[in-house]
C-alpha cells in the first residue's frame, strides 16, 4: 500500500508537466486531462484512507522512501513520504476540493484563452501541497512550502495583462518569502540542535535539547506559519491575492495552501510543546490576526476582499488553537478541515456571483440575486450558516470547541483568550450577514459597467453549481459527522495528542454564549444593511471603518518602516560606500597620480639631459664601487 | 716615457668628449664628441695593455674600434634621415620624447 504515496504526488504533478509541456495541440482537452489529474490523486487518497482505516489505531503510519536526495557523511537528506492520519486528513481535504476545484473552474475559465495553462498550474499547485504533507523531513517539506508558493504567485498573477494581478503577485511572493526565511533558518538549527531532520528522529530527541534552542525554533517556525498562512505582521499579502481568478482564491487562498502554517505548527507539536513560551506568540499572533481579519472582513465592499478577511481571521482561529497546545491541536485541524469545505464554498459562490454579474466586485452593486441565482443562494447561504456557526452546521462545531479549548488554558490568558474567540465570533456573524445581505437580499443595485454593458445576472452552468452543492453538504454536515461520538478527536489523537484541560466555564455557557455573541452580530448587520436601503456610494464612515477599508493602514505600515526604513538604510549604506570605501580608494589613486605627475616632469624629452643624467648615475656608481672597496 | 702619462691624456679626452656630448647641441659634433670619449677608452686599454705585459687590452681596442664603426653607420644614418625632415640637426629639436 505505501508504494502508493508517491502516485499522489507524481499524478497532479505529471499532470502539470503535460499540460504545460503539451503547447497548443492541448488546448481542447487540457481542462479535461487536469482533472482527471486531480481525480486521480483523490482516488489514490481514497484507496489509501479506506487501507488506513482498516488498520488499529497505532498502526497506521505508512512510510515509503523513493531515494537518497543529498548523501553527504552527516547530512542525510530523503526524498521520503510519510502517511499518518494527520497527512491523510489533508490529502483527502487537499485533493478532494481541488478536484471539485478543477471542475468548477472548467466552467468558470471557459472563455480564457489560456485554460490549459492554468489548469497546468492548478496541477502543479496540487502536486507541491501534497509534497508539503507527505514529506517526512522538513527539506522536503521545504520544497513543496516553495511549490505552493510559486504556484501561488503564477495564480495570483494568471491575468497578468492586469497590472493589479502582476503587482499582487508579485506582493504575494515578496512577503512569502520573509516567512520562508524562517523556515529556513529552522531548519538550519534544527539539523545544528539534533543532527537531523526527519520529523520521527527530531521528534523522539526534542527531550535533549535546552528551551532556549526549542523556542528559537519555534518563533521561526512561527514567521514560516505567519507568511504562509496570512498572519500578523506578515498579513498584507492575502487581501491583494484575491487579484487571481476566483476558484484559485477558493483552493489556495482560503481551502488549502493558506492553511499550510497550521499544519506546520500541529506537525511540530513536539517541538512547540517544548517551548511555551513560543506558544504564548502563536495564541497571541492567532488572537491579534483573528481580531484583524475580522475587523477588515468588515469593512470591504469588494466581496472576495470581505471573504479573504474572513479567511484571515478563521486561520486566527487555527493558530490560536494550535497555540493552546495539546488541548487545541485537533481542534485547530478540525477547523481547518471544516473551513476547507465552507470557505472554499463561499468563494465559489462568490465567483459563481460574479460570473453573473460581469465580473463586477463591489457588493453595493449586487443585492437581490437571491431571485436570480437561487442555487448559488442555497449553497452561499449554507456555507454562510456554517462559518458563523449556526447551531447544527459544521462551523459551530469546530469554532465551539476551539473557543472552549481556549477558555481551557486556564487563567488569565485562558478568559483573554477565550473572550478574544467569542468576540471574533461574533464579529464574524456580523460580517457575514452584511456579505450575504448586500449579496443577496434588499434592492437591485445594478448599474451598468463601463463599457456600458448592463449585467444580467444568471445562474451558473451544472460544472460550476455542482462542486457548490457538494461543497454546501460538506459544511453542513462535516461538522456534525467528525463531532459525533468524538470521531475526528479518535482519529486524530495517536499523531497530535490530547488533554481535555480545565476550563472554568462549562461546555453550555460556552456555547450559550456563542449563540448570543451569534445572534448580537447578526442583528446589528441586519439593523445596519437589511432594514434600510443600502447606498450604492459607499458612505465616509467612521474612523474605523475607514482604517478598516485601508486594512488598518497595514501597507501604510510597511511603507513607512520597511520601505522609507529600507531606502534609508541604502541611502546611508551608498553615502558610507561613497564617502568611505570610494575615499580610500580614489585618495590612493590620486596621491600615486599627483606624484607620478610630478615625476613625469623629468622626462623632458632632450637626449643631452638623459645624457647629464646617465653620466651622474655612472659617477655615482663608480664612486661607490671605489668607496666599498677602500672600506 | 711613463705609460702613467697616457692614462691621463685618455682622461683628459673622455672628459673633453663627455663635456661636448653634454653641452653642445649640433648633432654631428655630440657624434664627434661620442667617438673622442671611445677613442679614449681605446688608448686607457692599450696603455693598460702595455703596463700590464699583456695584450688583452690591445685585442678589445679592436673590438671598439669595429663597434665604432658599426656605430657611425648607424648613427650618422639617423643623423641625416633626422636633417632631412626637420631641416635641422640640432638634437634639441628633436625632443618628442616626452608628454
Amino acid at each position: 500500500m505505501e508504494n502508493l504515496i508517491a502516485l499522489l504526488i507524481a499524478a497532479p504533478l505529471l499532470g502539470a508537466a503535460v499540460l504545460l509541456c503539451g503547447g497548443r495541440r492541448l488546448d481542447k482537452a487540457g481542462h479535461w486531462l487536469g482533472t482527471l489529474f486531480a481525480a486521480a490523486s483523490f482516488g489514490i487518497g481514497v484507496a489509501l484512507f479506506t487501507d488506513m482505516l482498516g488498520r488499529a489505531a497505532d498502526d497506521r503510519t505508512l512510510s515509503q522512501k523513493l531515494y537518497t536526495w543529498i548523501p553527504v557523511e552527516g547530512f542525510q537528506a530523503d526524498v521520503a513520504f510519510q502517511l499518518d492520519q494527520l497527512s491523510m486528513t489533508f490529502v483527502l481535504l487537499i485533493s478532494g476540493v481541488g478536484t471539485l476545484i478543477h471542475v468548477y473552474s472548467i466552467g468558470y475559465m471557459e472563455h480564457d484563452e489560456r485554460r490549459r495553462r492554468f489548469f497546468g498550474y492548478l496541477n502543479l499547485f496540487l502536486a507541491a501541497m501534497l509534497l508539503l504533507v507527505l514529506a517526512d523531513n522538513y527539506l522536503l517539506l521545504y520544497v513543496g512550502w516553495e511549490g505552493v508558493g510559486l504556484a501561488s504567485y503564477l495564480l495570483i498573477g494568471f491575468w497578468q495583462h492586469k497590472s493589479s494581478a502582476a503587482t499582487a503577485a508579485k506582493k504575494a511572493f515578496l512577503v512569502n518569502r520573509v516567512g520562508d526565511m524562517g523556515l529556513s533558518i529552522a531548519i538550519m538549527l534544527l539539523f545544528t540542535t539534533f543532527g537531523t531532520f526527519a520529523f520521527g528522529p527530531v521528534f523522539a530527541s526534542v527531550g535533549n535539547a535546552t528551551e532556549g534552542k526549542l523556542t528559537a525554533i519555534a518563533l521561526m517556525l512561527l514567521l514560516a506559519a505567519c507568511g504562509k498562512s496570512a498572519q500578523v505582521p506578515l498579513q498584507s499579502w492575502l487581501g491583494d491575492a484575491m487579484e487571481g481568478p476566483t476558484p484559485v482564491s477558493a483552493l489556495i487562498h482560503a481551502a488549502t495552501m493558506v492553511t499550510a502554517g497550521v499544519y506546520l505548527i500541529v506537525r511540530s507539536a513536539a517541538v512547540f510543546n517544548g517551548a511555551p513560551d513560543a506558544q504564548l506568540v502563536v495564541t497571541v499572533v492567532g488572537a491579534v490576526t483573528l481580531l484583524f481579519g475580522a475587523i477588515v472582513g468588515c469593512a470591504k465592499d469588494d466581496i472576495k476582499k470581505a471573504l479573504a478577511g474572513s479567511t484571515m481571521s478563521q486561520i486566527g482561529y487555527m493558530i490560536l488553537a494550535a497555540g493552546l497546545g495539546p488541548i487545541g491541536y485537533v481542534f485547530a485541524i478540525m477547523h481547518l478541515v471544516t473551513h476547507g469545505f465552507f470557505k472554499a464554498g463561499l468563494f465559489l459562490g462568490a465567483g459563481s456571483v460574479m460570473h453573473g454579474m460581469n465580473d463586477e466586485v463591489d457588493m453595493r452593486k449586487y443585492g437581490a440575486l437571491r431571485k436570480f441565482m437561487p442555487v448559488t443562494f442555497v449553497t452561499f447561504g449554507l456555507g454562510y450558516l456554517a462559518i458563523i456557526g449556526f447551531p447544527g452546521l459544521s462551523g459551530f462545531f469546530s469554532k465551539d470547541m476551539i473557543i472552549e479549548a481556549a477558555f481551557a488554558k486556564g487563567g488569565t490568558q485562558g478568559w483573554i483568550l477565550g473572550g478574544v474567540t467569542l468576540l471574533g465570533a461574533g464579529i464574524t456573524a456580523f460580517y457575514m450577514t452584511r456579505v450575504m445581505l448586500l449579496t443577496f437580499f434588499g434592492e437591485k443595485r445594478w448599474q451598468p459597467d463601463a463599457a456600458g454593458h448592463e449585467p444580467h445576472p444568471h445562474e451558473s452552468p451544472k460544472s460550476m453549481t455542482v462542486p457548490m452543492v457538494i461543497l454546501a453538504f460538506g459544511s453542513v454536515f462535516a461538522g456534525a459527522f467528525f463531532e459525533i461520538g468524538e470521531r475526528f478527536l479518535k482519529w486524530l489523537e495517536p499523531v497530535t495528542g490530547y488533554e481535555h484541560g480545565n476550563s472554568p466555564v462549562s461546555a453550555m455557557a460556552v456555547t450559550a454564549s456563542t449563540m448570543v455573541v451569534l445572534v448580537v452580530g447578526v442583528g446589528i448587520a441586519w439593523s445596519m444593511y437589511g432594514r434600510r436601503p443600502v447606498p450604492v456610494l459607499a458612505p465616509r464612515g467612521s474612523l474605523l471603518t475607514r482604517a478598516a477599508r485601508r486594512d488598518l493602514f497595514q501597507d501604510d505600515f510597511n511603507h513607512v518602516v520597511l520601505v522609507r526604513g529600507g531606502e534609508h538604510l541604502t541611502r546611508s549604506l551608498v553615502y558610507v560606500d561613497h564617502s568611505l570605501v570610494d575615499g580610500v580608494v580614489n585618495g590612493t589613486a590620486a596621491s600615486v597620480g599627483g606624484l607620478s605627475g610630478r615625476l613625469r616632469k623629468l622626462q623632458n624629452g632632450y637626449a643631452r639631459s638623459y645624457a647629464v643624467s646617465m653620466f651622474g648615475g655612472t659617477a655615482i656608481l663608480i664612486a661607490a664601487t671605489l668607496l666599498m672597496r677602500a672600506v | 716615457m711613463n705609460p702613467v702619462n697616457y692614462l691621463y691624456l685618455a682622461a683628459l679626452l673622455f672628459t673633453i668628449g663627455a663635456s661636448g656630448v653634454l653641452i653642445r647641441k649640433n648633432a654631428i659634433v655630440l657624434f664627434m664628441c661620442v667617438e673622442l670619449m671611445l677613442n679614449a677608452c681605446n688608448l686607457a686599454f692599450v696603455a693598460f695593455s702595455r703596463m700590464h705585459g699583456n695584450l688583452d687590452g690591445q685585442i678589445i681596442a679592436f673590438f671598439t674600434m669595429v663597434v665604432a664603426a658599426a656605430e657611425v653607420v648607424v648613427g650618422l644614418a639617423i643623423i641625416v634621415s633626422l636633417f632631412r625632415t626637420r631641416h635641422s640637426a640640432s638634437v634639441d629639436d628633436a625632443s618628442l620624447m616626452k608628454l
